[in-house]
């Protein structure tokens, strides 16, 4: 995407809250925006890397965990009579904490992960988020279990000459939210335009030959699955101290299955494809909401995804960028995507 | 010690479905190379089959299994043709997603059909268990043991003693050649995830009676599914089968002995560790893997 389109479009959502009023979009926008932070995060691992990890919601949960922690105080019991007491800290504090763990719980899985490929990949993952919600869940003691941790207080910043800050209106957490999008989409850019997202690229379209040119696949795959897990976990962080209340639901699976919805949708390595997609996803229910029961707009999310991997298997914005880039000169700006055994048949 | 006994009883009921589900997931994993979200739905569709048939047609409840067997084939069938026959040749990831969003589908349809109360089913069986000694058993669950062991020798009699067994199997090991040879591939995948599907639904409608019945409770029977298979490695029936039994018995033993909440964790550990040190499977031969 180019620039001017981009600072155009944060300005556009910039200027939203001027003229929205209304609190239950304002909500929707909040939470929707949360979770494109986490989908622009499981893009740089789908997209670019191209493994699928459908267990992507366990660092956004862990990063929601960990902050809520952080931020609440807790005293829970270790083996051999140990004792684990934490006074309270400032939120602040515990986003940057969720940030490193959820980076570290993405370092651990990225490790193990990239041993094995493909379908077992995506079992990996998925059974990695299982286990991290059953501990959630049977852990009373230190996350409440299934009576979830309240009262979680919201995100406080020092702002130097006018003292603390602490976002409790939609409106600050409205550009608290966009403020990280944009931070976490400048920082995607960056590193999938450096030489280490090169390699990255390079690994999926061809691996053997990338090794061939010295490209050290797990160094780059474990280095891509860090990064991607810290930036979940900051979603994670920003949504535990804005809806102020977390219970093991979190780590859902459908949770995970609706940010890879996301990605697909708006197309999976593309920068901006997680955040059209997004929108278009975390506003549908919004849509949806006066005409159909919920159970029916689970139907319909289904059903959407199954339609355009079937008419837009790359995703909506690579086949707009490939509409309006008809001329040889301007192709180079579409940000290469995996080509199935399909297409490349097709090209041939 | 009759504890034990008492768990090892359990893990043979529990073990006989997790085969049977494993089976299922192992043959369209091996075969056809689409990883089955939607294995679970149709556990979770064998089950709901079974109350219906029981509860609102009043049919008997014997009677009840064949016909969820038959549905889920018929469903699986369904599934075959109309998702999976149109991208064949695209690559895997393609296919799982279209999976899970026909797993969500499937999943939502269920909630709003029969909404989100759970069910139970009336079983013709006495209440009163069978007492072996230091166990007890009840007849319920004896049953849905020798259903299965006989579900299970029922489709290892048809891999590996018909014609369609062995086109199955010749188009597990060459898809290329058993189509050179005259093998209808197509007909192959469809019979393949027919029946695959019929072996889910088959365990759900064994397990449903013996706990409850709600469009849940296929989740975890996937992924249970997925560490059988996991566990006995790819396409290796006889694996499935095994896999099925140990998956149960970790699972007795980690209720029993470390706490009832990490029972479900069980499945997870396992397929982790599997993939950590073994990932081709236990009774694999020498494989890539991925």
């Amino acid at each position: 995407m180019k620039s001017s389109v981009a600072i155009v479009s944060v300005l556009a959502l910039a200027s939203v809250p001027l003229w929205l009023r209304d609190p239950y979009l304002m909500n929707a926008l909040i939470t929707t925006g949360i979770f494109i932070i986490g989908a622009m995060s499981l893009n740089l691992l789908l997209g670019f890397t191209g493994q699928l990890s459908l267990g992507h919601i366990a660092f956004f949960g862990i990063g929601a965990y960990v902050s809520a922690l952080t931020s609440l105080g807790f005293d829970a019991g270790l083996p051999f009579d140990l004792r684990m007491v934490h006074e309270p800290w400032p939120p602040i504090i515990g986003f940057v904490l969720a940030i490193v763990v959820a980076s570290f719980c993405g370092y651990l899985v990225g490790l193990l992960s990239f041993r094995v490929r493909g379908a077992y990949f995506v079992i990996v993952t998925i059974s990695f988020a299982e286990v991290v919600r059953l501990v959630a869940l049977n852990w009373v003691e230190l996350t409440q279990g299934p009576l979830a941790l309240t009262n979680i207080p919201s995100i406080t910043i020092g702002l130097p000459g006018l003292g603390d800050l602490t976002l409790r209106t939609k409106l600050q957490n409205y550009y608290l939210v966009l403020a990280v999008a944009v931070i976490a989409y400048v920082l995607i850019a960056r590193l999938v335009h450096s030489h280490f997202g090169r390699a990255m690229r390079g690994l999926m379209e061809n691996e053997t030959l990338a090794v061939s040119v010295g490209i050290d696949v797990t160094k780059t795959l474990t280095l891509a699955a860090v990064i991607s897990a810290g930036i979940a976990g900051a979603a994670g962080s920003l949504y535990a101290h804005y809806i102020r209340i977390i219970d093991p639901e979190v780590f859902a699976f459908i949770n995970t299955v609706t940010m890879v919805i996301m990605v697909i949708t708006g197309g999976k390595g593309s920068l901006a494809g997680p955040v059209v997609g997004g929108l278009i996803f975390g506003l549908l229910p919004v849509a949806l909401r006066p005409i159909m029961a919920p159970e029916a707009q689970w139907i319909a999310y289904g059903g959407v995804l199954i339609v355009i991997l079937f008419v837009l298997p790359r995703g909506i914005v690579p086949s707009l960028a490939q509409r309006f880039a008809r001329r040889p000169k301007r192709i180079e700006k579409v940000v290469p995507v995996a080509f199935s055994e399909r297409d490349a048949k097709e090209h041939a | 010690m009759s504890q034990f006994l008492q768990h090892l009883i359990n893990m043979l009921v529990l073990g006989g479905t997790y085969a049977l589900l494993g089976i299922g997931l192992t043959l369209i994993f091996g075969i056809m190379n689409v990883v089955n979200f939607t294995h679970g739905v149709l556990y979770t569709f064998g089950a709901y089959i079974m109350f219906i048939v029981v509860h609102q047609l009043g049919v008997n409840f014997f009677l009840a299994l064949p016909l969820a067997v038959v549905a889920g084939w018929l469903l699986g069938a369904a599934i075959e043709l109309t998702l999976l026959r149109p991208l064949r040749g695209s690559d895997i990831d393609t296919t799982m997603l279209v999976m899970i969003g026909a797993w969500i589908a499937m999943q939502s349809g269920a909630l709003w059909i029969w909404g989100g109360v759970a069910k139970s089913v009336t079983t013709p069986f006495p209440e009163a268990p069978l007492v072996l000694g230091p166990v007890s058993v009840s007849w319920l669950r004896l049953f849905v043991l020798a259903a299965a062991a006989m579900l299970i020798v029922v489709t290892y009699l048809l891999i590996n003693k018909t014609k369609l067994g062995g086109a199955m199997r010749a188009t597990f090991q060459d898809r290329d050649t058993a189509s050179l040879m005259g093998v209808n591939v197509d007909l192959i995948y469809t019979s393949t995830f027919a029946i695959g599907s019929s072996l889910a639904a088959a365990a759900g409608a064994l397990l449903g009676p013996v706990y409850v019945i709600f469009p849940q409770m296929g989740d975890l029977a996937a992924v249970k599914a997925f560490a059988i298979v996991i566990l006995g490695g790819l396409g290796n029936i006889t694996g499935a089968v095994i896999g099925g039994f140990i998956l149960a018995l970790a699972e007795e033993l980690g209720a029993g002995y470390v706490s009832s909440g990490y029972r479900d964790a069980m499945g997870f550990l396992i397929i982790i560790a599997v993939l950590i040190f073994k990932p081709t499977g236990l009774f694999a031969r020498s494989e890539r893997v991925g």
